[in-house]
């Protein structure tokens, strides 16, 4: 021992503080995963049954009398078990075609929540006779699960198997739209004239302050600010995507802004000495060398923004966006619903149908905000600068 | 040279230049003449305002905050000082390459038609091409990257790439260039292509340059400026001044560093 000249007594206790110390790490970020991949787990489960649906096979008479009683279209032992809402269209159905008067047609219709709810094998509220008449259908094979492609086609409805993420999805898509064409553009030229033309005064450095604590304003308040400036003051049309892009707005800039700035600052300041070394003016530089350079970073901030703004949804309850949105929005300045807040209306529901759609609606936000991300990521690889 | 009465013959005349950043006082009373088509280096210990004064001659330091110039810098027999000159057309005659090679992260081509273009001295196309090539050869960095002017020009060489932002700057058809430290970042090979370099473009432009190295400044430059602590302590034709430094400074610093 004496004679290794590296002995060092004290490094034996050093070494294992060191170890100690990377066990711990390694087991908070193991309880972070096991907790994240639980709650993914879990969603993932209770949404799978979401993707299929239960159809019955029936024969539908395109009656004069089908017309008023839409319930006399299929015959009476299916009543309980065919969807409301698909009885209720058979009148649109034969608008659209005439040619379906006074023909028989054997379909496969869509099911009644109850019955696919039974074969799924949750709980239900089925009385034995229709069990029963459920069993026999399911010998003939006239009874069966599909691929769900009502809750991708439809709006929000008040009839569980034929409610829908479509107005969700577009209502959120509309309302992001409008929160990008207003807060990227403000944000980016906020964010350039701070940084690169603004003098370094007690006015921008109060601005600046500002900026930074609007970020962290409770987004509730955003709602009561669009509620009382957007619908009351200027009039504009409640529950709209107008008012809660505009509302998002408001919440995105302050992160766009501070997102943009730091890119901007990161780029080199040897980059614009040589600008003004070429007798370049201060715009061409910042507009054709300081902003490009910026622009992955740019980007991957304001997507993270959107990404925000996706899930948000206090404020938008606020403006009204929460209301039941049957119809797929077709414009800005529609009554429209966006994916947290429908997701939180089917959270409310008695029915139990909802809570397989809930978590698939919570699946949807997740895939957007994934797929949001790694744009982010490929953005910032593909563009960023190689110096 | 020290000025006496009539300035008129020379490129560049700095009279009693004095600049403050805030409270320190960088500049004082700096008087230096500078002839046309010659190259002057500037050496001093760090800090003694070399840069500082460079920086003078085509008004980069506007851009500094907190900056006061007092004097005159006489640029062709105009004070580029005066009111009704604009600072981004002084720059655009006095050009300017840094100690760091900073080519903008573009292509070698766009690097040199950049400025060019946005100076309406070129047109795209031919013309443009054509600066290209002038350019590049004038650097002597031509036959070393005329097949692969559409890559980046931040994927050359250290000293390629100090040579592709003389280029850049040449393009821009400058009467004055400045350097500052151009070759601190190099090894001794590339130091030596730009020493070259400089010696041959001494026949078209008034070259001023910033030295730490005072081996290049006796090898490459006409005329040297010794600064120390803000003051011009002794000027002179090269030979002269590094064979006879008159002022006590001037030799301290000449003997010290030739050991
Ligand atoms: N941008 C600046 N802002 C404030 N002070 C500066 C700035 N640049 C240089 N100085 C100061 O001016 C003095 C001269 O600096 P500089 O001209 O860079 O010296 P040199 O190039 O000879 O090493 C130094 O005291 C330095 O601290
Ligand atoms: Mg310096």
């Amino acid at each position: 021992m004496s004679n290794n000249p590296f002995y060092d007594p004290s490094l034996k206790h050093r070494h294992r503080s060191a170890y100690m110390l990377k066990l711990l790490s390694r087991l908070s970020i193991l309880f972070t995963l096991g907790f994240l991949l639980f709650f993914l787990f879990d969603m993932v489960r209770t949404a799978l049954p979401a993707t299929w649906q239960a159809y019955v096979q029936v024969e539908v008479s395109y009656s004069e009398r089908a017309k008023k009683f839409t319930r006399t279209a299929v015959p009476k032992e299916y009543r309980k078990v065919v969807s409301r809402a698909w009885l209720r269209n058979i009148p649109r159905q034969m608008e659209e075609d005439p040619g379906l008067l006074g023909t028989t047609q054997l379909l496969w219709v869509l099911a009644d929540d109850q019955v696919d709810q039974y074969l799924k094998g949750h709980y239900h509220n089925l009385k034995e006779k229709e069990i029963a008449f459920i069993e026999r259908l399911k010998t003939e094979n006239t009874i069966k699960l599909d691929w769900n492609g009502v809750f991708f086609n439809n709006g929000d409805s008040k009839i569980p198997e034929y409610a829908g993420i479509r107005s969700a999805i577009v209502g959120s898509v509309l309302t992001m739209l409008v929160t990008m064409a207003i807060a990227f553009p403000i944000g980016v030229m906020t964010a350039v004239y701070l940084e690169e033309f603004a003098k370094d005064n007690a006015f921008t450095h109060f601005i600046e302050v500002n900026i930074n604590n609007l970020a962290a304003i409770p987004s509730i308040l955003f709602g009561l600010l669009g509620l009382s400036v957007f619908i009351n003051l200027f009039g504009l049309p409640r529950s709209t995507p107008l008012v809660g892009g505009m509302t998002l707005a408001l919440m995105t800039l302050p992160i766009i802004i501070v997102s943009a700035r730091a890119a901007l600052r990161s780029v080199p300041a040897s980059i614009r000495q040589a600008g003004y070394g070429l007798g370049l003016t201060k715009l061409d530089i910042v507009k054709d060398h300081v902003v490009p350079i910026a622009m992955p970073g740019i980007l991957t901030g304001s997507i993270i923004g959107l990404a925000q703004a996706i899930g948000e949804t206090a404020p938008l309850i606020i403006i009204g966006m929460i209301a039941f949105i049957p119809d797929t929005p077709q414009s800005i300045v529609e009554a429209a619903t966006v994916l947290p807040a429908q997701v939180f209306t089917w959270a409310g529901m008695p029915e139990r149908a909802y809570v397989e759609k809930t978590a698939a609606g919570i699946i949807v936000i997740l895939v957007i905000l994934i797929s949001l991300n790694a744009t982010a990521i490929y953005l910032r690889k593909k563009y960023e600068t190689k110096w | 040279m020290k000025l006496n009465g009539d300035t008129s013959q020379f490129k560049i005349v700095a009279e009693n230049l004095n600049l403050h950043y805030g409270d320190n006082h960088a500049l004082k009373a700096v008087d230096l003449a500078i002839n046309e088509r010659e190259i002057t280096a500037l050496i001093g210990p760090s800090g003694c305002g070399k840069s500082t004064f460079l920086r003078c001659l085509n008004r980069m330091n506007d851009l500094i905050d907190e900056v006061q110039i007092q004097g005159r810098v006489i640029v062709d027999g105009k004070n580029i000082y005066d009111k009704d000159v604009d600072e981004v057309a002084v720059r655009k005659r006095v050009g300017m390459v840094f100690q760091q090679p900073n080519p903008f992260p573009k292509s070698i081509f766009e690097n040199i038609t950049y400025a060019p273009l946005k100076h309406k001295l070129v047109k795209k196309g031919t013309e443009a091409e054509s600066l290209v090539e002038s350019s590049l050869k004038s650097a002597g960095l031509w036959s070393e990257v005329k097949d692969k002017l559409h890559s980046p020009g931040t994927s050359l060489s250290g000293g390629q790439q100090q040579r592709l932002c003389i280029a850049r700057t040449i393009a821009v058809k400058p009467t004055v260039i400045l350097m500052d430290e151009p070759t601190s970042a190099l090894d001794p090979i590339s130091t030596g292509v730009i020493e070259d370099l400089m010696m041959q473009l001494r026949e078209k432009f008034t070259i001023v340059i910033v030295t730490h190295n005072m081996q290049q400044a006796a090898r490459i430059s006409d005329a040297t400026a010794y600064f120390h602590l803000g003051e011009l302590v002794e000027t002179g034709t090269t030979e002269d001044l590094f064979a006879n430094p008159k002022e006590k400074l001037t030799q301290d610093y000449i003997r010290g560093r030739f050991g």
